[in-house]
């Protein structure tokens, strides 16, 4: 008997990403919403393809294949509703496929609104190209010019606060209505305004017959000290929305499918860890993050406040072609543990970016991967802590290191050879503090349950109390400013048999406390030598652990990591690493 | 059914390319008329420079009184140092044009000149023969002929004489600086790879017209990108010879007229760098298709480590997931390679020749 919650019996949930399609088939199993299976298949977006949809059949073919249920008819078409076993009731989608927009970004003063609206572009897959703003020094014609030569395909727009003036914003509003006036019909940018909101009315008269849309969304800053990103957020992910479905075929077909329930795959991620983010105890918030081939996405949430952002810069595809702008070849090396030439890094780099969607198939080029993964990570969480709002980061214990837990998810990580070898890479690129979980999101479900939340709230929770996500470990980062070899912890494990374990762990080094599958454990902690383990600087602490897969990780590498200078001793430490976390 | 990216090697084919204007404008070439890769096919007044003269805040005046002082109209060509508009007084300020340019726009006391500049012009990048014209934007040019596509392209465009390089023996043969005489000067040159500066210095020195590498060192990549030439590469970055089978294709016609289309790869219109050369043909051949299905007898070339860039036969696809060294379980092929080596390679890793 199902749940009177329970709104629909079987929903299909679509992502559209840069490399894969993964259709996820939900249904209900004794009154609550349980993932079935997952199919997956290359994505079909770009050329030579160029058609979403060839990939989605193919994913959705695959589910097929692995559950035994029919789910397209003889024309491939999708059945719904859904009939004597076969088709689904409801469909859902995220996408993430296509080039970030190129955004180009106006604020009336560049220390306050102008911020707000760079961060509410990160919110999406957008490429901030310009920034314009009343103080910036530059004439109108640089402006005007600058909006023609760089053919934005949206103008983000924010100012004043509500009820505030308006004649600043009417004249930056002339700007952009001269540039568009330049510039031919087809090449027009979409304009989001979420500024003051007096002006909204005048603005729309204005640039709505000018661009290819003008939509007014809520004031991203209403009161000087207050910034509320969300609801404009919601409203840009919609215009993301529009863009791919006019430029990228099969775009429009599946937002028919979904009767409208499509949004961008950076939005459905966050707004999953927003959900998540409301449950959070004390303060620690919850991290997401997502490590694409278009961007790595991040989310941080805590109760009620959040901050997600987008960064295509850090994507592990086409964008590599400017990771060596970011990141020096020495930099890559250090994460290395095999002696490889310079020169074989800086062409792999640009091999990847060539061709993104193909996989290591040596362990060499595995280790290169993962090594790029790391810094990739390390500079967009360092991207990340910037934008962060001061509220959050206080909610979040005062740091952009200290959430639990930490959901990440992205094939690169959550389907490495080894829980070890993900795990390493997001200790490295991430470098939490204090203690937290590290979960993975091996079935990339964070996307698709996102796209489900507004129609079938239900879902989201009842797959997520399902245990769905794995638990890759429980993780104890002691931060210390002593020297290397000196003990700053001891602790001990009670598990649930009552088996106790006394360990003690030396600055430096990375330890691993197995908590056998299936068991419990209670982890007391006794820092020594001023050592926080994030219950404040000397506390101890205790708590309990277990349900991941490798147990207790304590690491103690310091913060940040700290590598042998000498190559050799480097490389040793790096393979010991990898071997005390399993190989 | 697993789909995979087809890279055209083509002996003869029939290449139909699409030429369009980022904006509207005026097509210069018509239906049948016969092209050549440099030739312009459409042009556009396309300025992205603008002056925006505020009479008002010049004059000290309000809009609607600047508006009556100022001379010039809209349509108008102002030439640099103009006075479009002179207040009163004993000693009147003059408003002068700064640059010039056409005049767009007058309003509000203030006016907008579109600088001049020169014509957007997009050209045919292959010899063929326009076979449709789309009024004001563009045109689709057919040609019949060998294509050989790369994977990198410095955006540049020609047309010449394809010489080998000198001492070439095998397709990775390195190409250094003193194989470049004066001999090769205005020719597009075949080699199979480039690792030092001094020799794509020499190259650019030459100059040549231009450049088809199996590979390139991607510490070359700014100054490649900055030849006055077309360079396109037929494999990637690194070390590798070019694939037997561009290479045999492109050996055989040295001395004739080839193009070179260094368009980069983009991924989302499918635009891929060329190398086209043009044949007679009795009958129109077939066209290649842009993506076709991974299945037995298929050739393929493998596009990362190990045998990265070799050539070889899909003999079967692999039932399940195979372990790979890496550790990654992933779908995969057989491939036999033309040495007769039979390896397993991920499906994708793969790209169908064809």
């Amino acid at each position: 008997m199902h749940s009177s919650l329970v709104d629909a019996d079987t929903i299909l949930a679509l992502e559209v990403g840069t490399c894969n399609t993964r259709a996820l088939l939900f249904d209900v199993v004794e009154g609550s919403y349980r993932l079935v299976a997952t199919g997956k298949a290359p994505s079909t977006a770009s050329a030579p393809v160029k058609d979403v949809v060839i990939g989605l059949v193919q994913a959705i073919k695959d589910l097929q294949t692995i559950t035994g249920r029919s789910l397209l008819d003889a024309e491939s078409a999708m059945i719904i509703p859904s009939r004597d076993g076969a088709g689904v009731d409801s469909v859902v989608a995220a996408i993430s496929a296509g080039p970030a927009l190129k955004t180009v970004v106006v604020g009336m003063l560049g220390q306050v609104s102008l911020e707000s609206a760079i961060r509410l572009a990160r919110t999406n897959l957008n490429r901030v190209v310009k920034t314009i703003s009343l103080n910036d020094g530059q004439s109108t014609s640089e402006q005007v010019d600058a909006l023609i030569r760089l053919e934005p395909d949206l103008v983000i727009m924010a100012g004043g606060t509500d009820g505030g003036a308006s004649l600043p914003l009417l004249k930056m509003a002339e700007t952009i209505a001269l540039a568009c006036q330049l510039t031919s019909a087809e090449k027009r940018p979409a304009v989001l305004f979420s500024g003051n909101s007096s002006a909204a009315e005048e603005l729309a008269a204005s640039l709505k017959p000018l661009t290819s849309g003008f939509v007014a969304s809520l004031n991203i800053r209403p009161s000087i000290d207050r910034e509320n990103l969300q609801p404009a957020s919601r409203d840009l992910a919609d215009l993301t929305i529009n863009s791919r479905r006019s430029r990228l075929k099969g775009v429009d077909d599946l937002y028919t499918l979904t009767s409208g329930n499509l949004v961008t795959a950076s939005y459905a991620q966050a707004n999953m860890i927003r959900f998540l983010g409301k449950s959070c105890a004390g303060n620690r918030g919850i991290l997401g993050v997502d490590v694409g081939a278009s961007a790595i996405s991040i989310t941080a949430a805590c109760k009620d406040d959040s901050c997600a952002s987008v960064f295509p810069q850090f994507g592990l595809g086409e964008s590599l072609n400017g990771f060596l702008k970011q990141a020096s070849l020495e930099e890559l090396l250090r994460w290395i543990p095999d002696e490889i030439p310079m020169s074989y890094l800086r062409d792999y780099v640009y091999h990847k970016a060539t061709f993104p969607e193909s996989l290591p198939a040596t362990q060499e080029d595995q280790n290169i991967e993962l090594a790029i993964t790391r810094i990739l990570l390390e500079l967009s969480m360092c991207e990340f802590g910037k934008g962060m709002p001061a509220g959050l980061q206080r909610l979040c214990g005062g740091s952009n290191s200290h959430y639990e837990p930490i959901l990440v998810s992205g094939s690169v990580i959550c389907d490495a050879p080894t829980v070890g070898q993900g795990l390493l890479t997001v200790l490295d690129g991430i470098q939490p503090a204090g203690v937290t979980t590290i979960i993975f999101d091996r079935d990339h479900l964070l996307p698709g349950l996102g796209a489900a939340v507004t129609s079938h709230p239900v879902l989201p929770v009842q797959i997520i109390d399902s245990g769905v996500f794995s638990g890759a470990a429980s993780v104890v980062v002691p931060v210390s400013l002593a020297r290397p070899g000196t003990v700053i912890l001891e602790g001990s494990l009670v598990t649930d048999d009552g088996t106790e374990s006394k360990f003690e762990v030396t600055q430096g080094s990375l330890e691993i406390l197995p908590v056998p599958n299936g068991q419990l454990g209670r982890l007391k902690l006794h820092p020594l030598h001023k050592t926080d383990v994030g219950f404040g600087t000397g506390h101890p602490g205790e708590m309990q652990v277990g349900g991941t897969r490798l147990g207790v990780v304590i690491d103690a590498r310091g913060r940040p990591v700290q590598l042998p200078r000498e190559d050799g001793r480097r490389r040793e430490t790096l393979k010991k690493w990898l071997w005390t976390l399993g190989g | 059914m697993t789909l995979a990216p087809v890279i055209h090697i083509l002996p003869l084919a029939t290449v139909v390319r699409e030429r369009n204007l980022p904006v509207p404008g005026q097509v210069v070439v018509h239906l049948d008329q016969k092209v050549s890769p440099t030739d312009v096919v459409a042009e556009t007044k396309f300025s992205q420079q603008h002056d925006l003269v505020d009479v008002a805040r010049q004059l000290d005046m309000a809009s609607d009184e600047a508006d009556v002082l100022i001379r010039c109209r809209e349509g108008d060509a102002v030439s640099d140092g103009q006075v479009i508009a002179r207040g009163s007084g004993l000693i009147p300020r003059l408003v002068k044009v700064p640059r010039a340019g056409k005049v767009l726009k007058i309003a509000n006391g203030s006016v907008l000149i579109e600088i001049n500049s020169p014509l957007f012009k997009v050209l045919a990048g292959l010899p063929g023969t326009i076979t449709r014209v789309v009024s004001d934007l563009g045109v689709v040019i057919t040609a019949y002929g060998s294509l050989i596509q790369g994977v990198w392209g410095n955006n540049r465009v020609d047309m010449g004489l394809l010489l080998p390089s000198p001492q070439m023996n095998s397709s990775g043969d390195i190409l250094e600086a003193k194989h470049l005489d004066m001999s090769l000067r205005g020719a597009i040159l075949l080699a199979g790879y480039i690792n030092d500066v001094r020799s794509l210095q020499a190259a650019v020195d030459l100059p040549l017209r231009g450049l088809i590498l199996g590979s390139l060192s991607s510490d070359l990549l700014s100054l490649a990108l900055q030849a006055p030439f077309p360079i396109v590469l037929t494999e990637g970055f690194g070390h590798h010879p070019m694939n037997p089978v561009a290479y045999k294709l492109i050996s055989t016609n040295v001395n004739r007229n080839i193009s070179l289309n260094g368009s980069p790869f983009n991924r989302f219109n499918g635009t891929r760098p060329e190398v086209f050369i043009p044949l007679p043909v009795s009958q129109p051949p077939p066209q290649g298709n842009d993506s076709d299905e991974l299945s037995g007898g298929k050739q393929v070339r493998i596009r990362r480590n190990p045998n990265m860039f070799e050539v070889g036969i899909l003999t079967s696809l692999l039932p399940g997931l195979t372990q790979f060294p890496s550790g990654l379980r992933l779908p995969a092929a057989e491939v036999q390679l033309e040495s007769g080596q039979k390896v397993k390679i991920p499906l994708a890793n793969l790209e169908i020749l064809g």
